[in-house]
């Protein structure tokens, strides 16, 4: 049982790894993207799941006070986000250049198109 | 006023003067804007050296809000030099870059150039100044972020696949770094840097402390192009245009080796680092790898920029080794190298950059008996290329003697050896391109070439007059590098 | 800053300062050529005067400023230095009075380069001459090997661009990888880089690691042409013949064994090397190459290539000299130095002069020349006369020096070598001169009388110097005398 305590760790490191692989074993260009949103993503639920006090509240200002969640991993992850989004957009608009310069979004393609030249 | 908020404006300046640029698109002015941005930086750079020169530590709540809460700029020494270094290469990419793009940017995107750049700049100023690791975070991806879309600004379309290599493999160097950084402040409950310090002290034999340690240096190492980890760092530098390459090989690298150095010595503490971690363990194969692997692939490049590039490679490593040796005179080393390796290869890649804006090419066989038709870039290449191999009276000898004296401390003559081999290879692929340059006769059917403008020389024998400067006289560069040494060995 | 301090700085000044005149007035070979020579001259000026203050006993000494904290460019005028300087500044007017001629007369192109680039050699001899600390000394031989590479590489075909290469590579790779670490384990050990009488490593090491030490400083001065790291020394023959004559019989060799005796002298300290065994290698090498490279001369054809192995065989004459380690025949080092370099600028002179009147190179075509060049082979006979050691030329002077210091230390070996040597010197000079005296072929046609007259003025002025040098010994051997403690 007390391993299943940190079942939220287990979850974030199957992702984390998931994503990883899929950053490194696939050859198309937007499916490494999207591997590399879900390994961010993964970190982003280390973050909040961490920062869940059990039984606490949304952080908001009660009148009779009481338990809520750290707020501070929400604030940072929110960072975190528009980050990745920044991440994925310029990557999304490097592969959209990239198809129109190589007409392709296969890695080994691309390679060979540039060992020909 | 504006004296007390010196450090925020570092960052803000530049932040605010890039979507300032963008406005005026590709005009006189957005270049005049950025210009006077990246001189105002290195002014307040300066400005801030002088005033811990003394040893003392400037603390800056940004936003009124106090630590540990709020976000904290700290300005030491070990910052305030960093600072310098980023910002004069700054200053002096700016004018360069004017001329430069118009023969290697696509007129049509050279609009971006200048916002993105000062987009790059207030990044690494911000990781260099902040004392908040997840700010340091944020700010190393506004810094990578610009950085890759600068890359793929290059007009060989190769750079478009170099820049997205690189988006792939700092993305999960960032990741790794927030990874860490979560772990640290699950454990301790903080973010500031100096706080993360002092709490984990007695935490050192947690493994979450380890798995944090291991996530944050492979997340570092992975941005500063570490060997083994440096395989995007040579396609990047080779196909980006030169003012980006001479700018980021400067100083992108140099600030992720900086904040690797912040997290080793100061928030981990060299206690931990070295006696449960083993980073020199890590550190010192790896590097010394680098140096000689590195050094010896350079040679057989055809390209010069990817040659200056792989360089580079060979070049961080030396710092990594004197950051790995964990003696005061090991860091001195790596510190000083920190400032002239920036001066030797920003003089190097401004000269290539010079070239190419005249015979459009970086390739060997391009450049053969041009020495004769741009004596001037090509004497500045020369004199940058000493300096890299590490004649006196260059800066570059003044890193070799630190490095090599403080191998010699420790005993170890296997790394004497290599550092001194690693010096031969590049006389021998400098040399390569001083031959083709002077001896080979220029092809009839190419054209002929004029001097390149004023307007790329004088930035590039400015670095040049850097070069012979700081090698004569090193005193001031090496006894704040030695007393930077000193401070980061006494943190506990 | 003093007057004598005043002295260095202009000495070290003045070759710079010369070199940059010579680019301003590239464009007027005349007032170009004037430069040099007025620089040469206000050189040779401002070393004499130096001269008396030495010879009674001070050593002015100027600090230029501080490199990193704790090392300093910093000079100090010692007897040695004295001798090498006051040989470099004699010999920089009279070679640039022959370079004259000589670039001239087989219309050499980049002559302007040729002058700025033998300035800046002078200049970084004369930091070699009077430099304080080991520090100082490397970055001015580092520079005298860059600022060399074009002079070698000046004619810029293929063939310069290889013996280029192998000049580069040998001396860079020595010094680099062998000197720079031997200097700053030096640094490291004592913390200090400064040449003192008696040495500095004293009591710091000894045994192996003292011969470790040794071997770095003696194979890592790659100038000195030690064998096996002497083939820079042939493959520099491609340059022009000025540039052998000044700069591989007088500026760069003799910088090497001007480093190798200085760091013999004032870094170990002759008593240091006196009680280990770990000099007794060097004797050997020295012997070796002595011998060696004298049977290579003797099988040389090309003239330069001969007088190139013949240097290589004279440097190690100082090195074996010095390695016997006794005071009177380091006093023959010492003169060594001034005589091998009056001695062999006279032999290159008049093999460029044979090239430029004649067009000839090797030793077989010389027969009969000395009728047409009757001064030009005259000088090199009394050149010769040196080379082997004879009276009345300079070369008997530090022979017979070395030869008793040898007997006194009871080094038996090195009597031997030197006798052996002087025998093969003779074998491979005698017939030269023999030769060219002799009749010529009747089926010479040649028609060439002598060279340039500044190429005649310029060797006849070396080969009376050599003369000289054996008449009126007494300002070099005093300074050699007082380099050693040696009060006659």
């Amino acid at each position: 049982m007390a391993l299943l305590v940190y079942y939220n760790y287990y979850v974030v490191f199957f992702l984390m790894m998931a994503g990883f692989y899929m950053v490194i074993a696939r050859g198309n260009l937007i499916k490494k993207i999207v591997g590399l949103n879900i390994f961010q993503n993964s970190v982003f639920l280390l973050y909040i799941s961490m920062g869940k006090v059990s039984g606490g509240t949304a952080p908001i200002l009660l009148a009779e006070g009481g338990h809520y969640s750290n707020p501070l991993p929400h604030v940072l992850i929110l960072t975190a986000i528009v980050v990745g989004i920044a991440t994925t957009a310029l990557g999304l608009a490097l592969v959209v250049r990239i198809k129109e310069a190589y007409g392709s979004v296969e890695e080994d393609e691309i390679y060979a198109q540039d060992k020909d030249a | 006023m504006i004296a007390n908020n010196l450090p925020a404006l570092l960052v803000v300046l530049p932040l605010l003067g890039a979507p300032l640029c963008l406005l005026f698109g590709r005009s006189r002015l957005a270049w005049l804007i950025a210009t006077l941005i990246g001189w105002l930086g290195l002014a307040i750079s300066v400005a801030l050296l002088l005033r811990v020169r003394d040893g003392s530590v400037l603390h800056y709540a940004f936003g009124g809000w106090a630590a540990p809460w709020g976000i904290e700029y700290v300005v030491d020494p070990l910052a305030a030099f960093v600072l310098v270094t980023v910002s004069l290469i700054g200053a002096l990419v700016l004018p360069y870059a004017w001329r430069s793009i118009e023969r290697e940017i696509e007129p049509e995107q050279q609009a971006l150039f200048f916002p993105l750049l000062l987009l790059c700049l207030a990044g690494l100023l911000g990781i260099v100044i902040t004392g908040d690791a997840f700010n340091l975070f944020v700010f190393l991806e506004i810094s990578s972020l610009s950085a890759y879309a600068l890359i793929s600004l290059g007009r060989d379309r190769r750079a478009l696949m170099a820049s997205y290599q690189y988006l792939i493999m700092g993305t999960i160097g960032a990741t790794f770094l927030i990874i860490g950084v979560g772990l640290l402040y699950s454990l301790t409950g903080t973010l500031n840097m100096a706080d993360i310090a002092e709490r984990i002290l007695p935490l050192t034999a947690k493994n979450t402390l380890r798995t944090a340690y291991a996530f944050i240096t492979v997340g570092l190492a992975l941005k500063l192009a570490m060997f083994p980890l440096h395989l995007w760092l040579p396609n990047a530098y080779a196909y980006a245009p030169s003012a980006v390459s001479a700018f980021l090989v400067a100083t992108a690298t140099k600030v992720a080796l900086y904040a690797m150095i912040r997290f080793i010595y100061s928030v981990f503490g060299v206690e931990f680092t070295v006696a449960q971690m083993h980073e020199d363990w890590l550190l010192i194969p790896f590097a010394a790898a680098g140096v000689l692997i590195a050094s010896i692939v350079a040679v057989f490049q055809h390209d010069i920029k990817r040659m200056l590039a792989y360089s580079s490679v060979a070049q961080i490593s030396y710092m990594l080794l004197g950051i790995g040796m964990f003696s005061v005179a090991g860091l001195t080393a790596s510190l000083i190298h920190f400032l002239n390796h920036a001066l030797i290869k920003g003089a190097l890649f401004f000269a290539l950059g010079a070239v190419f804006y005249r015979i459009a090419s970086t390739d060997i066989d391009a450049m053969a008996g041009i020495a004769r038709q741009m004596p001037w870039t090509m004497a500045a290449f020369v004199l940058g290329g000493l300096s890299l191999m590490g004649v006196p009276p260059t800066v570059g000898f003044i890193s070799k003697w630190y490095l090599i004296l403080a191998a010699i401390d420790k005993g170890w003559w296997l790394l004497v050896m290599l550092v001194l081999a690693s010096s031969l290879i590049s006389v021998i692929y400098i040399w390569r391109v001083i031959e083709a340059a002077y001896f080979k006769e220029r092809p009839a059917a190419a054209p002929s070439v004029r001097e390149a403008p004023l307007a790329l020389l004088i930035p590039t024998w400015l670095l040049v007059a850097a070069n012979l400067y700081f090698g004569v006289d090193a005193a001031h560069t090496a006894g704040l590098a030695g007393e930077i040494a000193v401070r980061l060995m006494e943190t506990p | 800053m003093d007057l004598q301090a005043a002295r260095i700085a202009l000495a070290l000044a003045l070759p710079f300062l010369g070199a940059l005149g010579i680019w301003l007035s590239g464009r007027t070979p005349n007032r170009r050529e004037a430069v040099t020579l007025s620089a040469a001259i206000a050189l040779l000026l401002t070393v004499l005067s130096l001269l008396p203050a030495v010879l009674a006993g001070e050593r002015p000494a100027w600090t230029f400023g501080e490199l990193v904290p704790g090392l300093a460019i910093a000079f100090r005028v010692e007897p040695l230095g004295m001798i090498f300087a006051l040989v470099a500044a004699l010999l920089w007017p009279i070679n640039s009075l022959y370079s004259i001629g000589y670039l001239r007369g087989n219309a050499e192109k980049h002559q302007t380069r040729f002058y700025i680039f033998f300035a800046l050699a002078l200049f970084a001899t004369m930091g070699i001459a009077f430099a304080d600390n080991l520090i100082t000394l490397f970055i001015f031989y580092e520079f005298l090997t860059f600022s060399t590479y074009p002079l070698v590489t000046h004619k810029g075909n293929e063939a310069a661009r290889t013996a280029g290469r192998v000049y580069l590579g040998i001396l860079i790779t020595t010094s680099i990888g062998l000197l720079l670490p031997a200097i700053i384990w030096t640094w490291s050990l004592t913390g200090t880089t400064q040449f003192r009488e008696g040495g500095i490593l004293g009591g710091y090491l000894d045994g192996p690691l003292l011969g470790l030490l040794l071997c770095l400083f003696m194979f890592g001065i790659g100038k000195a042409a030690l064998m096996p790291i002497h083939r820079w020394l042939p493959a520099a023959m491609v340059a022009p013949t000025p540039v052998s004559a000044l700069l591989h019989a007088v500026a760069v060799v003799k910088s090497g064994v001007f480093t190798v005796v200085k760091v013999l002298l004032y870094t170990f300290g002759i008593e240091t090397l006196q009680g280990q065994s770990a000099a007794d290698w060097l004797l050997y090498i020295a012997s070796f190459t002595i011998v060696v490279a004298s049977i290579v001369a003797l099988r040389q054809d090309n003239l330069k290539r001969r007088l190139a192995y013949s240097t290589i065989s004279q440097l190690s004459y100082v090195i074996l000299a010095a390695a016997i380690l006794a005071p009177l025949s380091l006093v023959g080092a010492a003169l060594h130095i001034a005589a091998h370099a009056c001695g062999k600028i006279t032999l290159f002179f008049a093999a460029g002069a044979i090239h430029t009147a004649a067009h000839k190179t090797q030793v077989s075509q010389l027969r009969g020349i000395g009728w047409r060049m009757p001064w030009t082979m005259g000088a090199f006979a009394i050149g010769s006369l040196s080379m082997i050691g004879v009276p009345p030329a300079a070369g008997f002077l530090s022979k017979w020096y070395m030869l008793v210091g040898a007997f006194e230390m009871q080094q038996f070996l090195a009597v031997a070598v030197i006798i052996l040597s002087t025998l093969l010197n003779a074998a491979y000079f005698v017939p030269i001169v023999f030769s060219a005296f002799s009749t010529p072929r009747p089926d010479d046609a040649a028609t060439h009388g002598e060279a340039p007259l500044p190429m005649v003025i310029a060797l006849c002025t070396t080969a009376a110097l050599t003369l000289l040098l054996f008449l009126f010994p007494r300002i070099p051997l005093q300074l050699a005398e007082q380099m050693v403690g040696y009060a006659p």
